[in-house]
């Protein structure tokens, strides 16, 4: 059984997700500020973080920091408002995904069991397949329907990044600075370019994956029928 | 810094003052001027003439606009050239030394009448951008703390409305009382927030109509005081009302909601398990209300700004939006009515409300 801890000084949203999680198989424990959430994190080792930005003693933005000083695991952001330069910020600083008030039920425990997932694929396995979609990072290539994908090396470092972070929403200085290098953080378009190459390339009707666009964020890409929004 | 500001204020001030006024002042002073030189001129040069001139011209430009300060300029040459410069009483000028003089004259009182318009321009759009700036924040902190408002019990009810109708999902009875419990709670405080902002848009608007009639200020009291019911549980509460107090010609809503918001606000921010008192006392012309604790109380430089639109202490939780007590002034001084807020010793805030009001005597 899994255990999360929630840092949230609103006590009807702390006993919602308690309700919510607890009855969805996971152990929670509550905190209610930044001190008293850090130091649970500490001393009970829980397997992913529910963290709210708007915290009484400090700013959430200051406790994510703190808290990726010596912790590893999955962090996921509560934020009240959908201000992207918040989500964005709290993303570069190491968590691992975020939701915005109201969220509903669905997209929570979807986004605690791909944070929980991504966290315990250790060692990546070669080939990763999304029903017609076949990656193969050993040879550094694509099937689609058992067909090769013609992919430039760009597309495919794309492609690569997104399916080893499946349901993980990506920023979109992450991805310029993984793909292009640090000095392309600010270019925009480059990636927009390639995401259009690329979806039109793998997001077919046999496929059942697509990209989806995080505005002003990043993007996130999903595999199945599970749709998220 | 500050002489600058009450320079830019005057200048706000003359900025108001008709341009008309302008034309004929800057006139005026010119010939005062120029009426005073012209006495001394046996023992005053020409040259000293024209930096005196100058020098109002100066001193016009710094205040007026940039049209009455040109006419000030050429004026100011013409009367030089006229009363001053040799031969006298004659536009004519003798040498070529004085030409060159007057023309410079003209090209530095034109220089400098332009040049303190550009300085006045820049300094103006240096102050409507810190004005804006000061807007745009004012209006994040609002869209901040409305938000967190707003939406956490939006929140509460989405996520409990999910898990209740969920199918693959087993909810125990009691996590489902709880559930619905949480939903009614935040529905109300959903309706609070509203309520709040419906306030203060009809506050905005100036149009609030005191609907008075008799009202037995205890039941008022206890109306509030059990919709808060929830809240008030951590807390100590003291009601203390004489027996008999009249009836007082009051608005029952308005007045219910100064005191739900008065006593909200101790909730919110003074610490648990402190002791909330709320007094209503029959006084000369009308009612007197006290909402008291003992909390923290208020920094001495902040009592005055409470009542503000907005207005939150700095340190206080991302919670409130900073209209409650803005309203219940509002509400108070709709009464004609005052309401002050002041520390008590050795801590804890004390509210004092005064409203004229008419009484009945019931025995």
């Amino acid at each position: 059984m899994n255990n999360i801890l929630v840092i949230d000084d609103e006590s009807p949203i702390r006993k919602l997700l308690e309700i919510t999680l607890e009855s969805n198989g996971y152990r929670v424990i509550q905190t209610h500020n930044s001190i008293q959430g850090l130091s649970a994190v500490a001393s009970n080792q829980p397997d992913l973080v529910i963290l709210d930005l708007g915290l009484p003693d400090e700013s959430g933005h200051i406790t994510l920091q703190k808290l990726r000083q010596w912790y590893q695991k999955p962090v996921l952001i509560l934020s009240v408002t959908n201000d992207e330069k918040d989500i964005v910020q709290s993303l570069d600083n190491g968590a691992n995904d975020y939701l915005v008030k109201p969220f509903r039920t669905n997209e929570l425990l979807a986004r605690i069991r791909t944070a929980l997932r991504n966290n315990s694929v250790e060692e990546m396995q070669p080939l990763i397949t999304f029903g017609e979609l076949e990656i193969d990072l050993a040879a550094r290539s694509a099937k689609l329907n058992n067909e090769i994908l013609k992919l430039t090396s760009t597309q495919y470092a794309l492609l690569a990044l997104f399916v080893t972070h499946e349901g993980k929403v990506l920023t979109h200085e992450f991805l310029l600075k993984k793909i292009w290098g640090k000095e392309y953080t600010g270019q925009l378009q480059y990636l927009r370019v390639f995401v259009s190459q690329l979806r039109k390339k793998i997001e077919t009707h046999i496929s059942n994956v697509s990209i989806i666009t995080e505005s002003s964020i990043g993007y996130r890409f999903v595999a199945g029928n599970k749709k998220m929004f | 810094m500050p002489k600058l500001s009450i320079l830019l204020t005057d200048l706000i001030l003359i900025k108001k003052t008709e341009s008309k006024k302008q034309y004929s002042l800057s006139i005026t002073a010119i010939c005062t001027v120029s009426g005073i030189c012209f006495l001394f001129s046996s023992c005053v040069g020409a040259e000293i003439v024209a930096f005196i001139l100058l020098l109002t011209v100066s001193v016009i430009a710094m205040f007026f606009d940039i049209l009455p300060v040109l006419i000030a300029a050429t004026l100011s040459a013409l009367i030089w050239d006229y009363f001053f410069l040799y031969p006298r009483f004659n536009f004519s000028v003798g040498n070529t030394e004085d030409k060159i003089m007057l023309s410079m004259y003209f090209v530095i009182a034109v220089l400098n009448a332009v040049l303190t318009f550009k300085i006045k321009k820049i300094e103006k759009n240096a102050r409507l951008k810190e004005e804006k700036e000061q807007a745009l924040q004012l209006y994040n902190t609002l869209l901040h703390s409305l938000s967190h408002e707003l939406k956490t019990p939006i929140a509460t009810i989405v996520a409990s409305t999910d898990n209740l109708l969920s199918t693959n999902t087993l909810i125990s009875e009691s996590n489902k009382k709880i559930l619905l419990t949480e939903i009614s709670k935040a529905s109300l405080r959903l309706n609070q927030q509203v309520e709040n902002l419906l306030h203060t848009s009809r506050l905005e608007s100036g149009f609030i109509k005191v609907k008075k009639e008799w009202c037995d200020i205890q039941e008022i009291i206890s109306t509030a005081t059990s919709r808060l019911e929830e809240e008030l549980k951590h807390f100590v509460k003291k009601i203390h009302c004489k027996e008999i107090l009249p009836l007082f010609k009051i608005d029952y809503c308005l007045m219910e909601q100064v005191m739900y918001n008065l006593i909200e606000n101790a909730t919110k921010y003074t610490p648990e398990k402190s002791c909330i008192e709320i007094s209503a006392i029959d006084i000369d012309n009308g009612l007197q209300i006290i909402v008291e604790d003992n909390g923290m109380g208020f920094p001495e430089t902040e009592t005055g700004k409470v009542f503000e639109k907005f207005y939150r202490l700095n340190n206080t939780r991302p919670r409130g939006t900073g209209l409650g007590l803005w309203i219940a002034k509002g509400f108070v001084e709709a009464h004609d009515g005052s309401i002050i807020l002041q520390n008590k010793i050795p801590h804890g805030a004390k509210f004092t409300i005064n409203i004229p009001a008419h009484k009945f005597f019931n025995s």
